[in-house]
């Protein structure tokens, strides 16, 4: 309509019952990609070429992957490698914020003994720590407590007190701690210093100002990296056969496999479980950061509070108010 | 005013009217060689309104940190309220006091920072609740009742809701007063409260720290904004180069500066 009306001359002022020619949005034509075509047409031709195949390859042997999927050994195995993720995790967040808090110590000690800390597990492979955990109960055949060098008040033999379990959660916890302590340290000092600044001059100390200001902030910084780091934890867990410990998925699958001598359908297997875990915990990461993002992005409008519907209003008369509630509370507050 | 905690040992019981809010004797600090402020002496009056003025770099802020020991003097004695601020007197000499008892000396000033400061994954209530909820103890519910008041007399009861990321510099400033306020302190500091702020933006704040000033708070004011000064003030201080140059009345210093500096720097500004 507005098309036709733009070639012709037009009045100035709209004449009679004609409304003014409407800015209606022009009609563009739109950049043609063939070429984003042609690569779509060819990637999908290619996976479906490759899913059609693997569906018949004898080698995959599907039946065998569908008859073990949720054999109990293997469920079993995942729940293994959960747990073991989780509690070296665990243990490697912890230790990791102790490593990063020391690393900005004034103390030039603690400073220095969390750099070497750091040099060592960072610059060892995980694999070769695993198995000298494996080896504590050979290095030091008992723990003891008591002074140093005189006779201990209580002795426990090392393979009593932690089985390869636990040694290799510790030693995957450890080495981890290493790296956490890095993300950490970068979350903290993401922080605008003058946001110690002022929860200090509220007279906040420094747990507190910690707790309550800084690592929430850093936390946005730090949550990302971490889910990395949980992932690809999933995956390090199964070096844990350098302990040796050997009930978690891969390992467990190989047994399996060994036992039906084909390897190919448990290596499937596997991979399923790890896929669905680590499906599992992004979700878990998705919302973690939806929580630490309080505070950013867009204006809440549709939030919390009755405060949308009055806003324009209150803008105009926001001084005014201020000026009416200063004055109403000068009589009660004069100190 | 709030109810004190029992005043460190060998601290004069002051709180007597006669002693000044804060005393400053041959102040001085250093960063590394640089020598930032060189034997500053001045006193702020309880109730009294100084506005510190000078170029930037002559030390003025470096001086507001101090009293509230987030810097620490190199020489001389700062008292505010005839405390000691971060030192105890014992024997004839000065003891380092422990963080703690810092922090304790730290909720009776509000401080208020060029850049605002607020926590930002707090809503201004929440910022505002913080600090009597977190170091004083308070109940939720009374520390709520207290915010929104406070919010209310800045003008922004409306916005207590609202993320710092979501309103604008002035009403960020407004709230970061409101939550200096919110600890009812003695003595304000104010850190050039509206140097970052759009120029529109700038009557606002210093509106709020003028009705402030009329309830009888004792305040600090490093500022650029002359025609605060003249208004508001009860004392200029001209600082410049470390040293405090010029001092007294306002109105009179604004028009007939006696030193050649402060009329050089004046002479920018106005």
């Amino acid at each position: 309509m507005s098309d036709s009306s733009a070639g012709r001359a037009v009045p100035p002022a709209p004449a009679g019952g004609a409304p003014a020619p409407s800015r209606a949005p022009e009609k563009v034509v739109k950049l043609r990609h063939p070429w984003r075509i042609v690569v779509a047409v060819l990637l999908l031709a290619a996976v479906a070429v490759f899913v059609i195949d693997a569906a018949q390859r004898e080698a995959f042997d599907w039946a065998s992957v569908g008859k073990y999927v949720f054999d109990k050994r293997v469920t079993q195995a995942a729940g293994f490698t959960l747990l073991l993720t989780v509690l070296s995790m665990i243990i490697g967040v912890v230790l990791g914020i102790i490593l990063a808090v020391m690393r900005q110590s004034p103390n030039p000690v603690l400073k220095s003994v969390a750099w070497v800390y750091l040099w060592i597990f960072r610059g060892t492979p995980v694999y070769v720590q695993l198995v000298f955990w494996g080896l504590l109960a050979t290095i030091y055949s008992s723990i003891d407590l008591g002074v140093p060098f005189m006779e201990p008040w209580v002795s426990f033999p090392t393979k009593v007190l932690f089985n390869a379990f636990w040694l290799t959660v510790i030693g995957l916890g450890l080495n981890e701690s290493a790296y956490m302590a890095e993300i950490v340290r970068a979350g903290l000092l993401s922080v605008d210093p003058g946001q110690h600044e002022a929860a200090t001059a509220l007279g906040m100390g420094w747990g507190k100002t910690m707790r309550r200001v800084v690592l929430p902030q850093a936390m946005r910084v730090i949550i990302p990296p971490t889910g990395n780091e949980v992932i690809s934890m999933l995956k390090t867990t199964s070096l844990a056969t350098a302990v040796p410990f050997t009930l978690e998925l891969y390992t467990r699958t190989r047994d399996i496999s060994v036992e039906i001598f084909n390897p190919i359908p448990l290596l499937i297997v596997a991979s399923i479980w790890y896929l669905a875990i680590t499906s599992v915990l992004m979700v878990g990461q998705f919302f973690l950061e939806k929580r630490f993002a309080r505070g950013v992005g867009a204006r809440p409008d549709a939030g919390p509070g009755p405060v949308t519907a009055s806003m324009s209003a209150v803008e105009l008369d926001e001084s005014a108010a201020a000026d009416a509630a200063i004055a109403a509370k000068h009589g009660g507050d004069a100190r | 005013m709030s109810e004190q905690t029992t005043a460190p040992a060998g601290a004069p019981a002051a709180r007597d009217a006669s002693v000044p809010m804060v005393r400053a004797e041959h102040v001085s600090k250093s960063f590394g060689s640089n020598e930032v402020l060189k034997d500053i002496s001045l006193e702020v009056k309880r109730g009294e309104v100084l506005c510190l003025v000078g170029p930037s770099g002559s030390g003025k802020s470096t001086f507001l940190r101090c009293i509230n020991h987030l810097e620490q003097v190199s020489s001389g004695r700062l008292a505010v309220d005839g405390q000691l601020v971060g030192y105890r007197e014992a024997g004839g000499r000065l003891h380092e006091m422990h963080p703690k008892e810092i922090a304790k000396q730290r909720r009776d000033i509000g401080m208020v920072f060029q850049r605002f400061n607020l926590f930002p994954h707090m809503t201004a209530l929440e910022n505002v609740m913080e600090a009597p909820t977190q170091v004083k103890g308070l109940s939720k519910a009374k520390a709520k009742a207290r915010a929104l008041e406070l919010l209310a007399r800045v003008g922004l009861a409306e916005r207590a809701d609202y993320y710092p990321a979501h309103l604008s510099g002035g009403q960020q400033q407004r709230v970061a007063i409101a939550r200096a306020l919110a600890m009812d302190p003695k003595l304000m500091l104010f850190d050039e409260p509206t140097s970052a702020l759009d120029p529109e933006l700038v009557g606002e704040v210093l509106d709020v720290m003028k009705e402030l000033a009329k309830t009888g708070m004792t305040m600090v004011v490093v500022t650029h904004e002359m025609g605060f000064a003249r208004e508001v003030a009860d004392t200029l201080v001209f600082m410049d180069g470390g040293v405090v140059v010029e001092t007294g009345d306002p109105r009179e210093v604004l028009a007939n500066p006696q030193h050649q500096r402060t009329k050089a720097f004046l002479s920018k500004v106005l």
